[in-house]
């Protein structure tokens, strides 16, 4: 039975499970994170088999977080996958004072990138591709989580996730480890690539939002950056957040003071190389 | 974290300052679990008790979603008061609606989500069309759960506001037309006061809303909100604690509505856990005749071993047991025992449809 407490900055998450492929998973991915003793846990998740007989027939697995259960349960061989999907939520759907959005969070010489998530628009490729080709440190590939006191971003180093065809685009990377895949998921093929040693090493530094950009993965059609609105970034965002919403007032100035300190791109473009040139440009970074 | 260390440090939030990490873990996941996170987090901050950093990322995220619902709460009284004040019915706000609009201490910090409004009987085919008029729109589409609400219970279905997501329940009494107990909701709205700002809302009177809250509490088979629930009955009498004839007023009221049993169990629960000064002359006199007071007693111990709120691990059998005992005790309070074994089998029988895939989509909660 596993039982570990490991440092994921910013939290303290406990994990417990009977599974041997969380371990491993746990092994492979936060191998070089810190296990603190005696400190406070921030989210304390169990990942169990099935109830009834769904512990042997089709057997499946159930994430709990502090003893919730906002999910229903998957099939078994997904326990892993389960663990970084349910963390991602149980971030997103806590109230601990951050306003959370979906986007990948890069830094460089101080300044952050956001790349906002849109279904289908190349982020994680795109994320893994400034990590490992151009030095980029991650702050997190699925969760750009703001300080609304400091109007900086939490760094929340953790496996990218992948999908079908980019996990072997990203696994010829230079210096990339990726993971085992999953195979007929709820969004097809999954993989995950493990973080480079220097995003945990400074998870515990913020990082200033510099630019906006909106990736769009458009193959054939060229590559272009065109500006955005701030208004229009608003509102996209606002799309992107979890819980914006219930941040009320707070919520709201912290993404306009966001929008007020950076400059928001939109580029398109057919191929990773394209891309990198693209943000180059927009950052004025190698 | 045990029930009596949370609430030990519920009543005594400078006592925080001992707990080591793993103690503040035990502690904001067994409030969390207890639905009580907000308000242990707003009287921190009223007691400024200096918290560690990491558990205080918990306590101020939970009492920036319960200012932030408080606000939500008033917009949406706002809105339905806008939208109600046409039918001249009143409008009486029940629970967490109440306590945070009429300014009550049981509101400071309370999480909550749907709003609960009571109405004139005679007026619910109004109030109903202008809440459809009005944007909101049924939950539940399965006429037999329909038919449960209209014929049997002491509500509407819950309806949602197809725009905003709110839910409201609007009762039209405060137990169901199948119950044991009549409590006079006439009284209630007739004792009620106008919420100042609005044209229909209105608040009920300090004793009705006490009685409420416990008679609430003493009928639900669910005790996930019992220590929020208690909570709020504690503050709430506390709040009346020293006006010498609060107790009288409520002992009257309890039996005007006929629920001076529930309201006896209720106060020795608050008393045990929450040590609220109530006089025993009123659990005396509310609690009837030796055997009635002895039965009260037994439903009292029952709930002290039900009430388990730590997060971790499997309650004792003895808790598993009693909460069962509640459980059923709840249901044969609120239906007569064909009525009960009825509704039961039509949804097992729905349940069962369901999970074969033939039935429809049916939402639970009937």
């Amino acid at each position: 039975m596993l039982d570990t407490t490991l440092r994921i900055a910013p939290f303290v998450v406990r994990v417990r499970s009977p599974f041997a492929s969380v371990l491993e998973h746990l092994e492979f991915f936060y191998r070089d994170c810190e296990k603190p003793r005696d400190a406070f846990v921030d989210f304390d998740i169990r990942l169990l088999p099935g109830l009834g007989a769904h512990r042997f027939w089709r057997p499946q697995a159930r994430f709990l977080v502090d003893d919730q259960n906002p999910f229903l349960p998957l099939p078994v061989n997904q326990a892993a996958p389960m663990f970084e999907w349910g963390l991602n939520w149980t971030i997103a759907s806590r109230s601990l004072g951050f306003v959370v959005f979906h986007a990948a969070v890069l830094e460089k010489n101080g300044s952050a990138i956001i790349l906002p998530g849109f279904p289908g628009a190349g982020k994680s490729t795109l994320c893994a591709a400034l990590c490992h080709l151009r030095g980029w440190r991650l702050l997190s590939d699925e969760l750009a989580i703001l300080d609304p006191a400091s109007g900086m971003l939490i760094a929340n180093p953790r496996p990218i996730s992948l999908k079908n065809t980019s996990i072997d685009i990203v696994g010829q990377f230079p210096g990339a480890r990726v993971g085992k895949r999953y195979l007929d998921t709820r969004k097809g093929t999954v993989a995950h690539a493990a973080p480079k040693l220097d995003a945990i090493e400074n998870a515990c530094q913020p990082a200033r939002p510099r630019w906006l950009i909106f990736p769009q993965f458009a193959p054939g059609e060229g590559h272009q950056v065109s500006p955005v609105s701030h208004a229009e970034a608003f509102v996209l965002i606002g799309e992107q957040s979890f819980n914006q919403e219930r941040m009320g007032e707070i919520g709201f100035r912290a993404l306009c003071a966001l929008l007020g300190n950076v400059d928001c791109h939109q580029i398109e473009y057919g191929s990773t190389s394209d891309a990198l040139e693209l943000v180059a440009q927009v950052t004025q970074q190698d | 974290m045990n029930r009596a260390s949370l609430l030990e440090l519920l009543k005594h939030p400078q006592r925080t300052t001992a707990l080591s990490p793993s103690g503040w873990t035990e502690f904001i996941a067994t409030a969390r679990n207890a639905n009580l996170l907000g308000k242990l987090a707003q009287r921190l901050h009223a007691a400024n008790v200096s918290v560690p950093a990491a558990p205080l990322r918990h306590l101020e995220g939970a009492r920036l979603l319960s200012e932030r619902q408080h606000h939500s709460v008033a917009w949406e009284a706002q809105c339905i008061d806008a939208t109600l004040a046409q039918t001249g019915e009143p409008v009486v706000l029940l629970k967490g609606a109440a306590y945070v609009l009429g300014r009550k201490a049981a509101g400071v910090g309370r999480l909550f989500g749907d709003i609960d409004v009571l109405v004139p009987p005679g007026s619910l085919g109004k109030v109903e069309i202008r809440l459809m008029a009005g944007g909101w729109t049924q939950m539940k589409s399965e006429a037999y759960d329909q038919r449960y609400y209209r014929e049997w219970m002491h509500e509407l279905p819950p309806m949602i506001h197809v725009r905003r997501g709110t839910v409201i329940d609007v009762h039209h009494t405060i137990l169901p037309l199948t119950a044991r107990s009549h409590p006079d909701a006439d009284a209630i709205i007739a004792h009620s006061k106008p919420l100042p700002g609005h044209r229909s809302l209105r608040i009920p009177c300090d004793e009705d809303l006490i009685i409420h809250s416990m008679c609430h509490l003493a009928h639900e088979g669910e005790l996930h909100n019992a220590l929020r629930d208690l909570d709020d009955i504690d503050s709430l009498l506390r709040e009346h604690a020293d006006s010498p004839d609060f107790w009288d007023r409520l002992g009257d009221r309890a039996q005007l509505h006929d629920l001076a049993a529930p309201v006896a169990l209720c106060l020795m629960l608050a008393r045990q856990f929450f040590d609220t000064p109530v006089p025993e002359s009123l659990v005396l006199r509310l609690a009837g005749a030796d055997a009635d007071a002895a039965a009260i007693r037994r439903l009292a111990g029952l709930y002290d071993a039900a009430i388990v709120p730590d997060p971790e691990g499997r309650p004792p059998l003895r808790s598993l047991a009693a909460q069962l005992l509640i459980y059923i005790r709840s249901h044969w309070l609120r239906m007569p025992p064909r009525l009960l074994v009825q509704h039961l089998s039509r949804k097992a029988w729905q349940r069962l449809s369901l999970a074969s895939g033939a039935g429809p989509k049916n939402e639970q909660g009937a």
